[in-house]
């Protein structure tokens, strides 16, 4: 375990010490400042709005920020071949695998963590409301979502060369699979036999990752969620990331690399 | 009745064939290392020679497990290269530097250490002795991005020791190195011999191997041509040079 916590402590420190991150980091904080300072017309319902528009930034920053960081991770390494001194250490691909993982998902669980933070403080400044445990469970919820996501990248990473080309399918397959998954059953309704059967099937064999987008509670002070139902979602999510993950070590145990 | 020790060889390869997929659809495949059989007995150091293509590189990367072995087996410390665990007792050099250059030189050996699993106050210890010897010390707060290329090169040094290893896996050392650079490296691989350590490497430069082998083997188009001390392949020629040269068959013309 520690080979694993010593791989994934070098992917954040390499996120740390690299601009972009910083700059799309930057950004956000500064569209979540700037969107919560406006005040439209002095219409008091404008902070439902607000709150809208910081989550749907946080989603985005943060999905990017994932699927960026994750894509280069091994083909960066073999592009710059730190692969081969790491890997002529007593250290399995798998355990390269599980330590590029834990490190994207840490990195990006910190990057979360300091978004719902600034969220939490603008709409706290408007609303004079600080709902914690419904902003807790949207940032877990989340968290576990780009946790799949991260998975399918490392997945997508060993079989596609270009870090561009990972980031450019994955970020396309995730968009459609939040938008597939709110729809894809009201579609198959409509549908003529064998074709319902079909799209019902895709329905249930897909990730939903839409299930962990708990925008709405917070926006609509819906309250929160059953702990059970993030206890499931919370298992759900576990299994997919271990699915990629097994995935991913299958397709680069016996790749050759070659020096 | 007590039966004799025997020592475990450092390196065992048998019959180790690799086979390349050629890239296209027709998916035929080349043996870049065919039925290749050497080993490395403990405290030598074993020169492996062979002009560009004749696999000497597939074999390191067999032995690194980079690359699985298509047919045949390839052991360290009698483990089978696949199993990571091989490696717990080796260094490598690679030929150029290959590290994480926004880490620190300190960082990078603190790294390896951690990968290692060498215990906090060893691994200090260990850190500090190889800044030193490498003469990095100055430099150890610095990112890797920083460093000359000869300062990479000792980075590169530090790092395939910092395990203490009893097999130091080198290829190509001295190529790119300055002749400080050069002498650093031929002093730490007498260093490691007289440690009783064992030493395997690649190289092009055969003077250098004529200085500090034991042993050489001489491969070519993926076969084994030949293998022993430096005495027994240069006999009946001037130096290891000509012999290695008559070998390859790449020979030069008698003058007329």
């Amino acid at each position: 375990m520690n080979k694993i916590f010593a791989l994934a402590s070098v992917v954040i420190k390499e996120l740390y010490r690299r601009k972009d991150f910083y700059v799309l980091f930057v950004l956000t904080a500064l569209l979540t400042v700037a969107a919560g300072a406006v005040n439209f017309f002095h219409d008091e319902k404008i902070v439902r709005y607000i709150k809208d528009i910081c989550l749907l930034l946080i989603w985005v920053s943060a999905l990017i920020i994932a699927i960026v960081t994750t894509a280069r991770q091994i083909p960066a390494e073999r592009e710059a071949r730190t692969i081969f001194p790491l890997l002529a250490k007593p250290v399995s691909r798998g355990q390269v695998i599980a330590g590029k993982f834990l490190g994207c998902w840490l990195a990006t669980g910190v990057a979360l963590l300091v978004f719902y933070f600034f969220f939490a403080l603008i709409v706290g400044s408007r609303e004079q409301i600080w709902p914690v445990a419904s902003y807790l469970q949207a940032l877990w919820m989340q968290w576990f979502m780009l946790a799949i996501v991260i998975a399918m990248v490392l997945l997508g990473s060993i079989y596609f060369a270009a870090p561009s080309s990972t980031t450019t399918i994955t970020f396309v397959a995730v968009i459609g699979l939040l938008l597939l998954g709110s729809h894809l059953k009201t579609i198959a309704l409509q549908q003529p036999e064998p074709m319902q059967s079909v799209l019902t099937a895709a329905y249930f064999v897909m990730p939903h990752l839409e299930w962990y987008d708990l925008r709405d509670f917070v926006v609509y002070d819906l309250g929160v969620v059953p702990l059970r139902a993030l206890a499931l979602a919370t298992v759900y999510a576990s299994a997919w990331t271990g699915f990629f993950l097994g995935l991913t070590w299958l397709g680069f145990r016996r790749r050759s690399l070659n020096t | 009745m007590e039966t004799a020790k025997v020592p475990t060889n450092v390196i065992q390869v048998e019959s180790l064939t690799v086979c390349y997929q050629k890239p296209g659809l027709k998916r035929l495949t080349f043996e870049a290392v065919k039925q290749l059989s050497f080993e490395v007995h403990p405290g030598e150091v074993f020169g492996f020679l062979g002009p560009n293509g004749a696999g000497k590189t597939t074999t390191m990367n067999v032995l690194l497990g980079f690359v699985p072995p298509t047919r045949g087996t390839a052991r360290l410390f009698g483990i089978d290269v696949r199993q990571p665990i091989a490696r717990q007792r080796i260094g490598y050099l690679p030929e150029l530097t290959y590290y994480y250059k926004f880490l620190t030189a300190e960082e990078l050996l603190r790294f390896y250490a951690k990968i290692f699993g060498l215990p906090r106050a060893e691994a200090d210890r260990r850190i500090a002795a190889l800044l030193k010897l490498v003469e990095l010390e100055s430099a150890a707060q610095r990112p890797i991005k920083s460093y000359s290329k000869g300062m990479q090169q000792r980075v590169g040094l530090a790092q395939s020791l910092i395990n203490n290893p009893d097999l130091l896996v080198l290829d190509e050392p001295t190529s790119g190195l300055d002749p400080l650079g050069r002498m650093k490296v031929r002093e730490i691989i007498q260093r490691l011999k007289n440690e009783g350590k064992t030493v395997f490497f690649s190289s092009h430069e055969l003077g250098e191997v004529e200085t500090v082998c034991d042993r050489v083997a001489i491969v070519h188009q993926g076969e084994l041509k030949a293998i022993g001390t430096v005495a027994d392949i240069s006999a009946g020629h001037e130096n290891l040079e000509k012999a290695f040269l008559k070998i390859v068959g790449a020979a030069p013309a008698p003058t007329p």
